[in-house]
């Protein structure tokens, strides 16, 4: 039998999951197996209480509830968006229909697969994170690993509502396999290549979690604007805590920049690494490798499934609502550039609808961009002649119509055997990898912090650096 | 979409496009990796391993020349070479742009393929086993039906599905839902489930519901695929073989009045919408198989008509009826035919089921098929099923018609040949088809085997439609194809196919006259092929609109 749980104490939550005996017994079948993948696939330093930032409620106080909590203990809840009344569908062919509050029959397998493939993303960071935290640069950064782990959980809790409340119990075994695809796994990988990479070092997560995580905003940006309305709110919600994981990817990098900057300030050289920095052309190529991962994640840029999620409701554009056009795109033309074989470019015109995940990914490329300037302001106020850049989006690409290319950071088309040989100018080399785990020691003492990278502006919710926000065993 | 060049059907693992072909000892690989790039026609892109026409045809090749050239082969593999993707079925883009009987030729293909996957299986001990190693869907999966065993990997992602009624409005017309059912002996209900499911079926469920026979692990998928071929060739019943038999090009003389081959020929009467199929019988007497190989008369007939075949009925949609005639000598024809059937052995066995699965091609196509009997015609037995397998048969009862005062006279043989040798899809002779029911007839006409029966005898015996006699032959011939031609072929076409097959359904009959005729129906309703239908709205983000009155 498996153990009763105390839903209100144990699972925060406003959706009545008290009374719902359905959900209960799903969310009975389902959380010890939880609990197991945490143990055997979440963060694998041990401590005894984290600073973290736990969801109460959906109200202005009640998501942003701070305190030192037990890990395994984290009351992974189930929010959903408050309900807005009237709430009408805005795209697609129900447009100006009331949304729905259940799943309509004739999109059930779009629905499903929708959300488990955006579930099967949230456990698989957790996945691959599970190590860092055995060489955290300081116990800011420990905690910070620890908040988006546990939110990456309650974000698979969040999906995984959606699947046992609405799904039956087909949705039951699609929750079961959320946990039963493991990152990198030989045998049951993630779905999405992304997630089966590695991030073995912290300047991975940080750019892992400025790059893919953004992603995955701007992926929940979409399902917000669903006309299943559960899947809205659910998605609304996420996005809020999603901000979070932005945060550190962001500050993050900048951090790295800033104590790299630095460097070659006090020592007057770019070669900083034998001084324990970071050069900039290394920050450059992780930042070329996740970036082009991530691109990978928005699909082809030519895509029938996202035209017709978008006709039939299930999926939006980025702020549908603040779009000006009529919201169905059955006439809307747009160009797409493609890379030809003699290493030209050329320019196709397609239906707009068709292009929605280019749609999608200029929004976010746009996004990245801000990081990016960002980054170089920290170099231009230290007087440092060094640009970082996005490279072009058929850079290193596996999916869509530049995968089988060959293209630079700054957009040639060139023969495999060029870029083969200029590969390591482009893309973190074996050495750069193992140069940057080897500056990765833990750094567990209050107030202080690893070598290679600054510490914070601003501590968590008004604490100071130096705050005890992790209680190590 | 329509193509100004011919399709030809003649292809060799040399310079396939879209498959590898790997013979290791008694297995072999024959791994889908389609040239998204390489469409038979332009318009459409491959994508995901979906197919085309092009694509089917290689395949066919492979199956065919795995067959005669590696003969030692007793397991095949079908996977794919692509990451992730099993294979994605037909390309809808493909068959959203083609004309109507672009596609319905397109899927009579695709189904003799297959069921000649599955004729290797049981007659030859090639074993076919599909290693579905990623997301398989539609026609995906009727490859995989098509094969005795299928394993699918165990990643907890990968589906197989027949999403076509569903997404597209149509069905799968590759004998999916007759496989499924009959075949595979999935519950009605559940296939009802699984064909109504866009997504598909993966891991525990589709074994439990028979949709696949076992799961494999992603780690060490190849290995475990291949013990299992291994496990299967070790139970196949395939005779022993030391060397194959390589099947050349056949090199035909190609022109705008027909197509010439060794044994066959070809000619065009455009204004009267037919064409002539004349097949020359053997020269010299039968010498040993192995030694002729692909030279031999038979194997080398029956490659020529399956050729034509394929070739006229692509290219050829105009060319309504199909007249058919034979010139040699009897005697010879069986000769070469005891040659084959008296030899017990792997070749002979090879080339008995090729023919056999030619004849069927010529059951299931749509035209008009008219035997003519002549002096000079030889047929006779094996040859004879060419005169059974037409909708009508005509002697000529007198002498040759250019030549008044020969003695010559048309006569048929039956022979053993005609007795089950080369059953139709039904599961029955020819002649068992013709007289259906009628025991006491057929044991009649097996006494009457093996010597010539004249015009009148063959009246008699039931074996001709009529017997004009060379007054009236000409005339009668004239206006029996004329009237035919001023018919309207989709009605000749229901009605031929009624008439060919009696009695008894199989799998093949109900693929190709229960399923097609619906798929045929589907493909002209407005629904799947109209400006707002499924199969035109599929690819562009709108959904189809349905006309919901159900007919």
């Amino acid at each position: 039998m498996p153990e009763k749980i105390d839903y209100d104490a144990k699972i925060p939550n406003n959706v009545h999951l008290a009374d719902d005996r359905r959900l209960q017994r799903a969310l009975e079948g389902w959380q010890p197996k939880f609990m197991n993948w945490w143990g055997e696939m979440g963060p694998t330093l041990e401590t005894e209480g984290v600073y973290l930032r736990t969801a109460v409620s959906v109200g202005r106080d009640g998501w942003a509830h701070f305190d030192h909590v037990n890990v395994p203990d984290y009351r992974w809840g189930i929010f959903l968006a408050e309900r807005e009344a009237d709430r009408r569908i805005g795209f697609g062919e129900h447009q100006g229909e009331p949304v729905w509050q259940q799943v309509p029959g004739e999109y059930r397998a779009d629905l499903q697969r929708l959300i488990v493939i955006q579930g099967d993303t949230e456990p698989a960071s957790v996945e691959q994170q599970r190590l860092l935290g055995v060489t955290a640069p300081s116990l800011y950064d420990l905690r910070n690993l620890f908040q988006v782990n546990v939110e990456e959980g309650r974000h698979l809790w969040a999906m995984v509502y959606l699947l046992h409340a609405y799904f039956g119990r087909e949705g039951r075994d699609e929750a079961e396999g959320l946990l039963l695809r493991n990152s990198g796994s030989p045998d049951a990988p993630r779905i999405l290549g992304a997630f089966n990479e590695e991030t073995a070092d912290w300047l991975a997560f940080y750019m892992f979690t400025y790059f893919t995580d953004r992603d995955g905003k701007y992926q929940l940006g979409t399902l917000k604007e669903s006309s299943f309305d559960p899947l809205s709110r659910t998605c609304e919600f996420m996005l809020k805590e999603e901000a979070h994981h932005m945060m550190v990817g962001t500050t993050g990098v900048d951090r790295v920049v800033l104590r790299s900057a630095e460097l070659i300030r006090e020592h007057d050289t770019y070669e900083i690494a034998a001084h324990g920095g970071i050069p900039l052309e290394v920050i450059q190529r992780y930042l070329n490798f996740h970036y082009t991962v991530s691109l990978d994640l928005f699909g082809s840029e030519t895509s029938t499934n996202a035209a017709n999620y978008y006709t039939a409701g299930l999926k939006g554009r980025w702020q549908e609502t603040r779009r000006k056009d009529d919201h169905k795109l059955t006439d809307d033309a747009r160009t797409l550039d493609r890379p030809c074989d003699d290493g030209t470019w050329t320019s196709d015109e397609l239906q707009a609808i068709l292009l929605l995940n280019l749609d999608l990914r200029a929004e976010y490329t746009a996004d990245c961009q801000t990081g990016v300037n960002r980054w170089n302001k920290i170099l231009s106020d230290a007087g440092i002649d060094f640009w970082f850049r996005l490279p072009h989006p058929g850079f290193n690409r596996e999916v869509g119509i530049n995968s089988g290319h060959h293209v630079t950071p700054d957009g040639t088309v060139v023969d495999e055997a060029t870029w083969e040989a200029a590969r390591h100018h482009w893309l973190p080399t074996a050495e750069d990898l193992a140069f940057v785990r080897s500056l990765m020691h833990p750094v567990y003492e209050r107030g202080k912090i690893a070598g290679w990278v600054a510490p914070p502006r601003h501590g968590i919710n008004g604490k100071p650096f130096d705050y005890e926000y992790v209680y190590l065993t | 979409m329509t193509t100004t060049t011919p399709v030809t059907f003649e292809r060799h693992p040399d310079s396939y496009r879209h498959w590898r072909l790997a013979v290791e000892g008694e297995v072999a690989w024959l791994e889908m990796d389609v040239d998204a790039d390489g469409g038979l026609v332009p318009g459409y892109e491959l994508k995901l391993n979906s197919y085309d026409l092009g694509v089917d045809i290689e395949f066919y090749d492979a199956t065919q020349r795995l067959r005669f050239e590696h003969p030692q082969v007793r397991a095949v593999i079908v996977t794919s070479a692509k990451d992730k993707v099993f294979c994605a079925g037909a390309n809808i883009r493909m068959l959203a742009g083609s004309p109507h009987e672009w596609k319905v030729n397109f899927c009579k293909f695709t189904n003799e393929t297959r069921n000649g996957m599955e004729d290797a299986t049981e007659f030859s001990g090639q074993r076919y086993l599909a290693a579905v190693n990623g997301s398989c869907a539609g026609g995906g999966y009727e490859i995989a039906l098509a094969c005795e065993k299928i394993l699918l990997v165990d990643d907890n992602s990968s589906t197989v599905a027949l999403p076509e009624v569903p997404l597209l409005g149509v069905l799968p017309g590759t004998g999916g839902l007759t496989r499924l059912v009959d075949k595979r002996r999935v519950r009605r209900d559940l296939a009802d489930v699984f064909a109504t499911r866009p997504d598909g079926i993966k891991g525990r469920t589709a074994v439990d519901w028979r949709l696949v026979d076992e799961l494999v692990p992603r780690v060490g998928f190849r290995e475990k695929v291949l013990a299992r071929a291994r496990e299967l060739a070790t139970e196949s019943g395939r005779l022993p073989a030391e060397r194959g038999v390589p099947l050349p090009p056949l090199h035909p003389d190609v022109s705008e009045e027909g197509i010439v081959y060794r044994h066959v020929r070809v000619a065009y009467d455009r204004p009267n919408a037919l064409a002539t199929i004349t097949v020359l019988g053997p020269e010299g007497e039968p010498g040993d198989l192995h030694d002729e190989g692909a030279d031999g008369w038979l194997l080398r007939l029956t490659r020529e008509l399956d050729d034509v075949i394929l070739r006229l009925r692509t290219n050829e949609p105009g060319l309504g009826t199909w007249v058919l005639h034979t010139v040699g000598d009897p005697a010879k024809v069986l000769a070469h035919e005891q040659a084959v059937l008296g030899a017990k052995d792997w070749l002979a066995n090879e080339i008995l089921h090729y023919y056999k699965r030619t004849l069927k091609r010529l059951d299931v196509t749509s035209r008009t098929l008219i035997a003519l009997v002549e002096p000079g015609s030889c047929f006779a037995g094996a040859l004879l099923e060419l005169a059974l397998a037409a909708d009508r048969q005509y002697i000529l009862d007198g002498p040759p018609i250019d030549d008044e005062d020969s003695p010559e006279r048309a006569s048929i043989v039956v022979s053993e040949a005609n007795f089950g040798v080369f059953p139709m899809g039904n599961g029955l002779s020819r002649l068992q088809s013709r007289f259906y029911g009628d025991d006491d007839h057929l044991a009649a006409l097996a006494r009457e085997s093996g010597h010539e029966l004249s015009a009148a005898k063959a009246v008699e015996l039931g074996l001709v439609t009529d017997a004009p006699d060379d007054l009236d032959w000409e005339d009668e011939i004239r206006i029996a194809l004329e009237g035919r031609a001023s018919l309207s072929p989709d009605a000749l076409t229901g009605m031929e196919a009624n008439h060919r097959f009696v009695g008894p359904e199989t799998v093949e009959t109900k693929i190709f006259g229960r399923l097609t005729a619906w798929q045929n129906w589907i493909f002209t309703r407005p629904n799947a092929s109209g400006p707002d239908g499924a199969l035109r709205r599929y690819g562009t983000g709108q959904k189809a609109v349905f006309d919901r009155k159900r007919v």
